[in-house]
């Protein structure tokens, strides 16, 4: 049975279970529901929750232990010499897999038996050329270990799912019968539901939580498999960064910080007086009916994808740049300053400009916290709009507006598309704007892009720059949350 | 049960500070007050009273144009400071605003220092010619506050960390600091314990000295004890204006004798 309709028998069950629950509830009161300890439905919910959450949650884990054990054990049957030349164990598995599942096919189009399947043997059979025709193409001729793992592959994999189908199914059934058992007018149905609801938010909430500690920890181990092929101290500590496939990269992070804070500086420098004016005028000058339309205009800022402000920037910005800045006499200043389109500049104004709903909407929320009576006591002293807000209502809000800007700051240090396409590719240390840099988000892209060889510190470099860039942004998360925190204990 | 020494004590023709003449006041589509004619008198202390929603702080924030901050608002009629009609549009509401003060029911101390909080009047309207000069105007306010011999040492200190009390003294002193004509007071002691009410009290009655003081409450003993003249609003009329201590012993009008007899509001 396949898991999908395994899936589709404990719904089933579990609807069944809802059913013959509240009837049997509502049974043991003699049909008043007046008499139950909680509403009828309560009772239906305990009995679909018991029956469906513990069989689901086996299954879960079934459908992902299963995969590693039988590769464990499928793997100690290919001997070390069966290894080829330049090839690794990883490598030989996953013909293995692919053998497998050629075989799958074959029997599923009853081109083979299940016998068949079992018993033949590459000496006697062109198993290659008739996996062909079914349409799964193998690299090379089936050697007779890789076959024999691969059968052994599929009797494992198939006594692991039926053992599973009926794991599952009992326990759905027992948990089915358990609950419905215990169901009379007195049981307290409604607290156990309650209390079922507790751990399904409890495990939403550890989920997000343990993907967050399994991305870190992911990039952690080839973090570390990078410093074992590459010095750590060039790459912190180095000023150049050239990687080369001859085995000598210098892979140094230095020039790649540069032009990343150099970048988000310019920015900030955009978006920051932007936004903050912007949020100024529309909270404490704008009417309600041009709030109402500007504040969501200013929004949809935020929602353009951030690679249509790249274009944006390659082909409006960067070009505009190049006829005020370049093009020597045809140019509007008659310079030669600036060769190409791409360059900090480009890529800074851009971001800004990304930034400004960013700074504007944060700020705006902080300053509409900070509390009418202020406003008033400074109005009722004779001071004019602009006098309070510049000095009673922005430094009543000023550590929240930092906060506001670290986090605006932590999105420029982590943005790609934007500086893919309109910084440039070339990592030097430079305090030109108008030359091209590069960041460390674009290095990590064009580092795993293409071809890449895992094993190889040009490629692992990616990982460790995607650590330092999070270490980077999550304290600046974490020093404006501070702050933003701090801010919000004043006013309480 | 009222003090009425003092009442009577005050009785002595003054000069009209502030007179308003068939005020109506909207909000968007609704008649907040009616046809209020009110004449305010100089170095008198004028208590607003009625029940809630009578429209007596509204009427409160027309005498400063603290109405013209919020939109919906509109005010008709004529209030006169001085002979001068404040809705004229040749008047500033911020001078207006710089010469009728203001303190509000909560207290609402700037997160500055002490000593920028009061300064934070003299400095913006240029009362100061210089730093001495600041300071000399600062500790004078926080005097008339009665509040400097708590504050005195910590000048530097955030107004926000003062008790309750201690902040609406500080307010009232912000508000002094201008050297307004007329104080408002909009509630100024709902926010404040017994004790820090009986000094405020205190200090509404030594401002009368100085100022024409308006202050509106919801205790009728606090309107006895410190004001000269009394008002009555009801549904956002003026129902009875006279002599405190008329008012509360001999009202013309049976509403105002319900009121304060506890059986309307």
């Amino acid at each position: 049975m396949p898991t999908f309709w395994l899936v589709v028998f404990l719904f089933a069950l579990a609807a069944f279970g809802y059913i013959a629950g509240r009837a049997r509830a509502l049974h043991s009161a003699g049909g008043n529901a007046r008499d139950l300890h909680s509403l009828p439905a309560y009772y239906g919910y305990n009995v679909s929750l018991t029956a469906l959450v513990p069989a689901l949650l086996v299954l879960a884990i079934w459908l992902l232990a299963q995969p590693l054990l039988v590769e464990t054990q499928v793997s100690r049957m290919i001997p070390t010499d069966a290894i080829p030349e330049n090839s690794t164990l990883g490598l030989v598995m996953s013909d293995v897999r692919r053998v497998a599942e050629g075989l799958d096919i074959a029997v599923e189009q009853n081109a083979l038996t299940e016998t068949e399947a079992g018993s033949i043997r590459t000496e006697f059979t062109d198993l290659r050329g008739r996996l062909g025709e079914l349409g799964v193409a193998l690299g090379s001729d089936v050697r007779p270990e890789v076959l024999k793992a691969a059968q052994r592959y599929r009797v494992i994999n198939s006594t692991g799912h039926l053992l599973m189908t009926l794991v599952v199914g009992a326990l759905a059934l027992g948990g089915l019968a358990f609950s419905y058992l215990r169901t009379n007018k007195d049981f307290r149905a409604r607290n156990v539901v309650e209390r079922g609801v507790l751990a399904l938010l409890v495990l939403a909430a550890s989920l997000a939580i343990l993907t967050t500690i399994g991305i870190v920890l992911s990039m952690f181990f080839e973090t570390i498999n990078f410093f074992k092929l590459h010095s750590w101290t060039d790459f912190f500590f180095g000023g150049t960064w050239a990687p080369n496939f001859r085995g000598d990269s210098e892979l140094s992070i230095l020039p790649l910080l540069w032009g990343t804070l150099y970048i988000s500086f310019i920015a900030l420098l955009v978006a920051v007086p932007v936004g903050l004016f912007a949020a100024v005028y529309l909270s404490e000058y704008a009417g309600s009916h041009v709030r109402a339309i500007a504040k969501p205009l200013l929004e949809i800022l935020a929602g353009i994808p951030t690679i249509v402000y790249g274009l944006f920037a390659l082909l409006t910005v960067g070009p505009a740049l190049v006829s005020i800045f370049g093009r020597g006499s045809e140019g509007l200043l008659g310079v030669e300053w600036m060769a190409g389109a791409t360059s900090v500049l480009t890529a800074g104004l851009v971001m800004g400009i990304m930034l400004i709903p960013f700074v504007s909407s944060l700020s705006d929320d902080i300053i509409n916290a900070v509390p009418q009576a202020m406003r008033d006591g400074s109005l009722g002293l004779g001071a004019t709009k602009s006098e309070t807000v510049k000095q009673v209502v922005l430094p009543a809000a000023l550590p929240g507006i930092v906060g506001a800007v670290l986090l605006a700051a932590s999105r420029a240090i982590g943005e790609t598309m934007i500086v893919v396409m309109g910084a440039g590719a070339i990592a030097k240390f430079s305090l030109n704007p108008l030359e091209s840099m590069t960041t460390i988000t674009t290095r990590i892209v064009s580092q795993l892009t293409g071809d890449t060889d895992f094993a190889s510190p040009e490629t692992l470099v990616a990982f460790a720059l995607g650590i330092t860039l999070f270490v980077l942004t999550l304290g600046l998360n974490i020093l404006a949350l501070y702050i933003v925190r701090k801010y919000r204990e004043q006013y309480e | 049960m009222y003090d009425l020494a003092k009442t009577e004590s005050a009785v002595e023709q003054k000069d009209t500070k502030i007179s308003a003449r068939n005020v109506q006041v909207y909000y968007g589509d609704s008649h907040a007050i009616k046809d209020v004619d009110v004449d305010i008198e100089d170095k008198t202390v004028t208590a607003f009273i009625g029940p809630s929603g009578c429209g007596k702080s509204t009427f409160l924030r027309c005498l400063n144009r603290m109405n013209d901050t919020i939109d919906i608002c509109r005010v008709k009629g004529d209030i006169l400071l001085d002979g001068e009609d404040i809705y004229d549009p040749k008047v500033d509401p911020v001078q207006l605003r710089a010469k009728v003060g203001m303190v509000f029911q909560k207290p609402n101390p700037f997160p500055k220092s002490i000593y920028d909080n009061i300064a934070y009047g003299p400095r913006i309207h240029g009362l100061a010619k210089n730093k001495a000069d600041l300071d000399e105007i600062v500790e004078k306010s926080l005097r008339r506050g009665a509040i400097w011999e708590e504050v005195k040492d910590r000048l530097d200190a955030p107004g926000t960390g003062l008790s309750g009390g201690q902040q609406q003294r500080l307010c009232i002193a912000r508000a002094v600091a201008t050297e307004p004509e007329v104080l408002l007071m909009d509630e100024p002691c709902s926010a404040l314990d017994p004790i820090a009410t009986a000094q405020v009290e205190e200090l509404i009655d030594e401002l009368r000295q100085n100022y024409s003081v308006v202050i509106v409450t919801h205790s009728m003993q606090q309107a006895a004890r410190v004001s000269q003249k009394t008002a009555f609003f009801h549904l956002g009329n003026l129902v009875e204006y006279g002599e405190t201590g008329q008012i509360f012993t001999n009202p013309v009008d049976p509403r105002t004798e319900s009121y304060i007899t506890g059986r309307i509001g």
